[in-house]
């Protein structure tokens, strides 16, 4: 990195550093509405109240390094791909939560982080995720007897 | 000596044949997963930890044994290929092997690689299995001051010391601790930052935080930069088979890797990085081929890898002898024992001497097993390179929200992965080391139990922390540890101003 002679100041830093003070500010909160039930043990307290200072300090060190400009310099951010995988998460936990069973979710996720990944075939991965759906049903809850969310396909098999 | 009978009632647990059938079952998975790009050791056991959910414990922790050794021989593989180090203590081995294929000697690098993990992982082994009793003698006078001291150690060295910034570094440690907070409190029964809903209050998994920040957060930091970083893949050209010449390059940095790597690796400091970087930049001092250095020298494979893998086998030390975890993967075999109630230390030496012991002695066959088995079959793992990238992400995320959902059937604990996901994409995306966030959620709680434990023996004096010279010895490595890297960085910095 060439040093500029006037460093910025990094703005996602110091967002970073509100954020981490918030946090301490929560773990505070939470910590405040806990009880010392015996006199000898110092109580569910003492880590709270370490990690929020903790926390506390961690911040104002980021703040400085922002400040300063001292983070590492970073690339360009294409955030359709970043969307796209999100999005297929989302599906899938919704689909999970309704009761649709985890394998038109899983397909969907599949098709929709190739997409993220520069894929052009939305159809054919969706098909795809599809039998890999199935195999995984078959090793986890078949082979395996792990329990998986069943929604209306499952329920074929 | 004690160690050799022990070490024998382990090889009769793991030569029973089931056993041997997991360890192979382990080293097959550990390697095609830790092959593709992108998923480094932790991962590799974090993504498989649900596959061995229902086995029982001494066989599925064999399993692990051969996971764990095949992880870092696919990462290794994956270095050597594309370029793409799967953790940072695969860089060194990325540096000259990448070159080396480049050249058309990949095969000769995947082979000293190869038997140099063989090489470093049997006597690192070896060194585990004397070591261990010893440690176990003395961990068991250990008061749980004395473990606080030692977890602060720990975290300290794994989050500040060695990192690129101590402040970067502590910060993740502190989300971990924090995470670490969330749920019931054993010892009081009282609920911190569940806020109401119960997935919360049964603690947060591991294995949810690792698949999140590893798996999740690697596929979206990828997609959001394919456009400016691509991966090629060289092809294995020309013989596999190491020439006299390679051999005889080979050997010696075989033996320094491993001197580095074993001790490094068995302090409760943490962390392959070390010993991987000192044995290169020793290697590179000492070869006869400087002009190599920089485009594909063996010796900057040879050292490097011997190194990653002592110091892997190394770090089984501190968790089996004390319950330590010194690196993400280490964290992710911790849980590994947690899912059968097990805990790693000086008790189950002695409650479950089969286990432990069945345990080392699979790790010498598992590493036999990938020599014997993984050089014939190079040409398949690079077949599993060639997966499109797409479809290789697509696939990593859909069996990390399978396993996820799998082990706690609840669509919050989906949202929690989202979670994670999107922050191990920011910390990727802000340079922040990921591996102190998973060791800060799986050691924070011990080390709280064992401060309160302590302060409750004490009757709530918080001298008996300094009372112990045990406890007061290492709180005070601890400060130095701390405090080290701000001084050497100011160092630098004064040496910047001079140029």
């Amino acid at each position: 990195m060439a040093p500029s002679p006037q460093r910025r100041i990094d703005v996602a830093g110091l967002v970073i550093a509100l954020l981490l003070l918030a946090l301490a500010g929560l773990v505070w909160w939470d910590m405040t509405k806990l009880q010392i039930l015996s006199p000898y043990d110092l109580g569910p307290k003492v880590m709270p109240i370490v990690v929020s200072i903790g926390l506390t300090l961690l911040a104002i060190g980021n703040a400085v390094g922002a400040l300063r400009g001292d983070l590492p310099a970073r690339d360009s951010l294409d955030w359709k791909p970043i969307a796209l995988i999100l999005g297929g998460l989302a599906c899938l936990i919704i689909l999970i939560a309704i009761g649709g069973g985890f394998m038109i979710g899983t397909a969907l996720l599949f098709a929709t982080t190739s997409a993220a990944f520069g894929r052009r075939a939305f159809p054919t991965d969706l098909l795809i995720g599809a039998v890999i759906a199935v195999f995984i049903y078959v090793l986890f809850a078949k082979l395996l007897t792990l329990s998986l969310p069943a929604g209306p396909l499952e329920r074929l098999f | 000596m004690e160690a050799f009978a022990s070490l024998a009632d382990g090889l009769a647990v793991a030569i029973q044949p089931m056993n041997m059938l997991f360890a192979l079952i382990g080293v097959l998975l550990g390697t095609a997963v830790g092959v593709l790009p992108g998923i480094g050791p932790a991962l590799t056991v974090a993504l498989l930890l649900p596959i061995t959910f229902k086995l029982d414990p001494g066989g599925s922790i064999i399993m692990f044994a051969g996971i764990y050794y095949g992880g870092m021989y696919g990462g290794s593989t994956t270095a050597i290929l594309i370029n793409t180090p799967g953790e940072s203590a695969s860089m060194a081995t990325a540096l000259e092997g990448n070159r080396m294929a480049k050249a058309g000697r990949g095969g000769p690098a995947l082979a000293t690689a190869a038997i140099g993990s063989f090489v470093a992982g049997t006597i690192a082994t070896l060194g585990l299995t004397f070591l261990a009793p010893y440690l176990v003698d003395i961990a068991v006078s250990f008061g749980p001051e004395d473990y606080f001291a030692l977890m602060c150690v720990a975290f300290v060295t794994v989050s500040a010391t060695f990192g690129d910034s101590p402040v970067r570094g502590l910060t993740s440690l502190f989300i971990g601790l924090l995470l670490g907070l969330v749920g019931i409190d054993i010892l009081s029964g009282q609920s911190r930052l569940s806020f109401g809903i119960p997935e919360l209050y049964d603690n947060i998994e591991v294995t949810t935080l690792a698949v999140g920040l590893f798996a999740v957060g690697e596929a979206l930091y990828v997609a959001s930069r394919r456009h400016v970083h691509e991966e090629k893949l060289e092809a294995v050209r020309g013989s596999l088979w190491m020439t006299k010449e390679d051999w005889k390059r080979s050997w010696k940095p075989w033996l320094r890797g491993t001197a580095f790597g074993f001790p490094i690796g068995a302090l409760p400091a943490g962390g392959a990085e070390i010993p991987t970087f000192l044995s290169y930049s020793t290697e590179k001092r000492l070869t006869k081929h400087p002009e190599e250095f920089g485009h594909g020298a063996i010796e900057g494979v040879a050292g490097p890898e011997a190194a990653n893998n002592a110091a892997a086998a190394g770090t089984l030390v501190p968790l089996l002898t004390l319950g330590l975890p010194t690196s993400a993967t280490a964290a992710m075999m911790l849980a590994g024992f947690q899912q059968y109630g097990l805990n790693p230390g000086p008790l189950l030496f002695a409650d479950q001497p089969k286990l432990v012991w069945g345990l080392i002695a699979s790790l010498f066959i598992a590493n036999a097993m990938l020599l014997v088995l993984n050089l014939p079959l190079v040409g398949l793992w690079v077949r599993l390179l060639k997966i499109p990238q797409p479809w290789l992400y697509a696939g990593i995320l859909v069996f990390a929200t399978m396993g996820t959902i799998a082990a706690n059937p609840s669509p919050v604990e989906l949202v929690m992965l989202t979670v994670f996901g999107v922050l191990g994409f920011l910390m990727r995306r802000f340079d922040f080391p990921i591996a102190p966030v998973v060791v800060g959620l799986i050691l924070g709680p011990i080390a709280e139990s064992q401060l309160r434990r302590a302060l409750s023996i004490s009757l709530g004096d918080p001298m008996v922390l300094l009372q112990s010279p045990i406890s007061a010895t290492l709180l005070g490595i601890a400060v130095i540890a701390l405090v080290l890297p701000f001084f050497l960085k100011g160092l630098g910095r004064f040496k910047a101003v001079e140029d």
